[in-house]
């Protein structure tokens, strides 16, 4: 996800990054041999949704009989350029990343169509003109999350007369998931008049800015029927701000979020949370479909939208077990 | 002295003020669940990491240094504590290993600074980079969630009616004015800060002081950085401290303590660190879009920042600060 972007902060590891960018590669079969390879080049490892997407990853490769070629960027673009041409000279058959930004790819991305190397996009988009440069872009549709969670809220209080004060917790300013998330959930909302969004601040991401700001709301808006948060994290610290001014989360305060991660899954299950929309890190199988598509020539959607589902706290109570992440 | 905090402390009062305008109860304070609640004692409880990193701050600022690794010492902190308390550690040798590590971290920067020569800035810079990364592979790039009771005390406890936090605050704030205004350890610092060579001359080890004070400031950020985690009873290396450095700097400046050394205001630093935390809560609590969140801080800041600048006072109201002009000259001409 983009929340994390903390290159300037890991600028220092960059030296370390260069030196490992082969380290991760699995098996040493020799290049070629029969066997399909795929270079991919990861963002990092800056959070838990970002590890168990380089999980599902790396499992699909190994289920599809495709031999992986993993490199981590540190969220440095410059490693991934890196990890990106060396991939190009080992010749292997495709290239899969995601961008840490969305621009400045075009030079290596026409090497690779040079070389006659497809290149798939996952997660993350870049914002080149021409589309020829990459194959397909595989990753979640923020707004479409954004719209399910609203279309929830509509559905859950149609009997209420209104009206609903809805406070919203943004991800972090700027960033394409807090703009998309609130662009689809505003445009549910915004046909009936009696939703109202009565406070919407950022809570960047994370749980102690996500507590910090409900706190806040919580005073200066006394009458708050449901939040929106546009991460998992900023829930749960919301979750607590909520049980400190006594009140309880999830039936004085209805809770929407997206991610479901594992203590957000948990939240919801203990009733805290009241509706998840999920965005998933699993697209590793998709991403082997993909792959073979392209390798057999096949045509393939410019867009591939990852699937996704949503938890109600029944469903929650069903799959918690299960979850990867 | 007091002349310094009177700026501050008219920005503190303007800001409270216009939260008044759009929040009538802002200033009541009401007791739930057998606690003091309401807006007030959130910016004191928000506030507390931010005063004790910043006071660390002031004094090796007072030297004449600066110190931004603090931030990654949070985390490192934070992490520590949550990972030992998630795999059986008890609350108190969680904390103490975290905190252990901090002074450890802190001794590291003085010994860059004092013994090998290192530039302040490029010296803590190293540990502030770095820092983040061992935080990140601390929490193996997770959130580490704990769910121990005790351990939450610590950030979001209750303790005669307060938050823990702002008692813990308190504490180092007393130890920190005590060790420094009562003994003569404020002094040494001073003159190090004043003039390093000078006071080496006149017999101060200054290596000593100068390790002491970084110790010192990585201890106040290591406690912050477990005060940080139990709020939210998560550790997140990624985000917890991060730029709080540049926040603790500002508080420090705010608070009219030079960058350059020598005198040091902590009660000064006090005061700015909760004009930045009351700044943050009026941005939520008046709705400031957060696309504009960044101008409106910088614009308050701005003006917190010209009116301790004494040059700008004197252009600004000619007649009335003549006499204010004076001792803060005097100030300055110590501080070199």
């Amino acid at each position: 996800m983009l929340k994390k972007i903390s290159a300037l902060v890991l600028a220092g590891v960059t030296a370390v990054a260069l030196t490992s960018c082969g380290k991760g590669e699995s098996g040493a079969a020799a290049p070629g041999g029969g066997k399909t390879i795929m270079g991919f080049s990861q963002v990092g490892a800056e959070s838990g949704w970002r590890t168990a997407n380089t999980k599902s990853v790396q499992e699909a490769a190994k289920a599809a009989g495709i031999e992986l070629k993993f490199s981590d960027a540190q969220q440095k673009q410059e490693n991934q350029i890196k990890a990106i041409r060396s991939y190009i000279q080992q010749k292997v058959d495709v290239i899969a990343f995601s961008p840490v930004v969305e621009s400045g790819w075009d030079t290596v991305l026409k090497e690779a169509k040079n070389a006659n190397i497809p290149v798939i996009l996952t997660d993350r988009a870049v914002d080149s003109t021409d589309k020829t440069l990459y194959k397909t872009f595989l990753g979640s549709d923020f707004v479409e999350e954004g719209r399910k969670a609203g279309k929830w809220l509509t559905e859950e209080s149609k009997s209420e007369a209104g009206p609903v004060n809805i406070v919203e917790l943004q991800g972090t300013t700027g960033s394409a998931p807090a703009n998309d998330r609130k662009a689809g959930f505003a445009e549910v909302i915004g046909s009936d008049p009696k939703f109202k969004v009565v406070a919407s601040q950022t809570g960047d991401f994370t749980r102690a800015k996500g507590k910090e700001v409900m706190e806040a709301f919580l005073k200066s808006t006394p009458d708050i029927d449901v939040l929106y948060a546009h991460n998992d994290d900023m829930a749960l610290g919301a979750i607590e701000a909520i049980e400190g001014a006594g009140k309880v989360p999830g039936k004085d305060i209805k809770i929407i979020s997206v991610d479901a991660v594992k203590d957000g899954m948990q939240a919801l299950a203990d009733g805290k949370i009241s509706y998840i929309v999920e965005c998933s890190p699993l697209l590793g199988p998709q991403l082997m479909d993909l792959t073979k598509k392209v390798l057999a020539k096949e045509e393939v959607p410019a867009r591939v939208v990852t699937e996704e589902t949503t938890f109600t706290q029944e469903q929650a109570k069903k799959v918690l077990a299960s979850r990867q992440y | 002295m007091n002349r310094r905090l009177l700026w501050p402390a008219v920005v503190l009062a303007l800001l409270l003020l216009l939260n008044l305008f759009f929040t009538p109860g802002f200033l009541s304070i009401e007791v739930k669940d057998g606690h003091f609640y309401g807006s007030l004692i959130d910016i004191l409880r928000f506030g507390a990491p931010l005063v004790l990193v910043s006071l660390g701050m002031t004094l090796v600022i007072a030297t004449g240094g600066i110190d931004l690794s603090v931030g990654s010492v949070v985390a490192i902190s934070g992490a520590l504590a949550c990972l030992a308390i998630s795999q059986g550690t008890g609350v108190l040798a969680a904390v103490a290993l975290a905190v252990a590590v901090a002074l450890v971290l802190g001794a590291f920067n003085g010994f860059l600074v004092a013994v090998i020569g290192i530039q302040p800035i490029v010296a803590t810079l190293i540990l502030m980079v770095a820092g983040r990364g061992l935080a990140q592979l601390i929490t193996d790039g997770q959130i580490i969630t704990v769910t121990d009771a005790g351990f939450k005390v610590i950030g979001g406890g209750y303790l005669f009616m307060l938050p823990f936090g702002i008692l813990l605050a308190l504490v180092v704030l007393a130890a920190t004015v005590f060790l420094t205004r009562r003994l003569a350890l404020g002094l040494l610092i001073e003159s190090v800060g004043g003039n390093a060579e000078a006071s080496r001359l006149a017999g101060l080890r200054s290596r000593g002081i100068l390790i002491t004070v970084y110790a010192f400031a990585a201890l106040c950020a290591g406690i912050a950085g477990v005060m940080v985690a139990s709020n939210v009873s998560s550790a997140d290396g990624n985000n917890a401290g991060l730029w709080i450095e540049l926040d603790a700097i500002l508080a420090v400046v705010i608070g009219g303590t030079l960058l350059t050394g020598g005198r040091f205001s902590l009660g000064g630093t006090v005061l700015g660190a909760l004009v930045i935390q009351t700044l943050t809560t009026t941005i939520y609590s008046i709705g400031v879009p957060p696309e504009t969140t960044l101008l409106f801080k910088a614009l308050v800041v701005a003006a917190v920042c010209l009116l301790q600048s004494a040059a700008f006072r004197a252009r600004a109201f000619p007649r009335r600060e003549r006499p204010v002009t004076q001792p803060v000259q005097d100030t300055t001409e110590v501080a070199r």
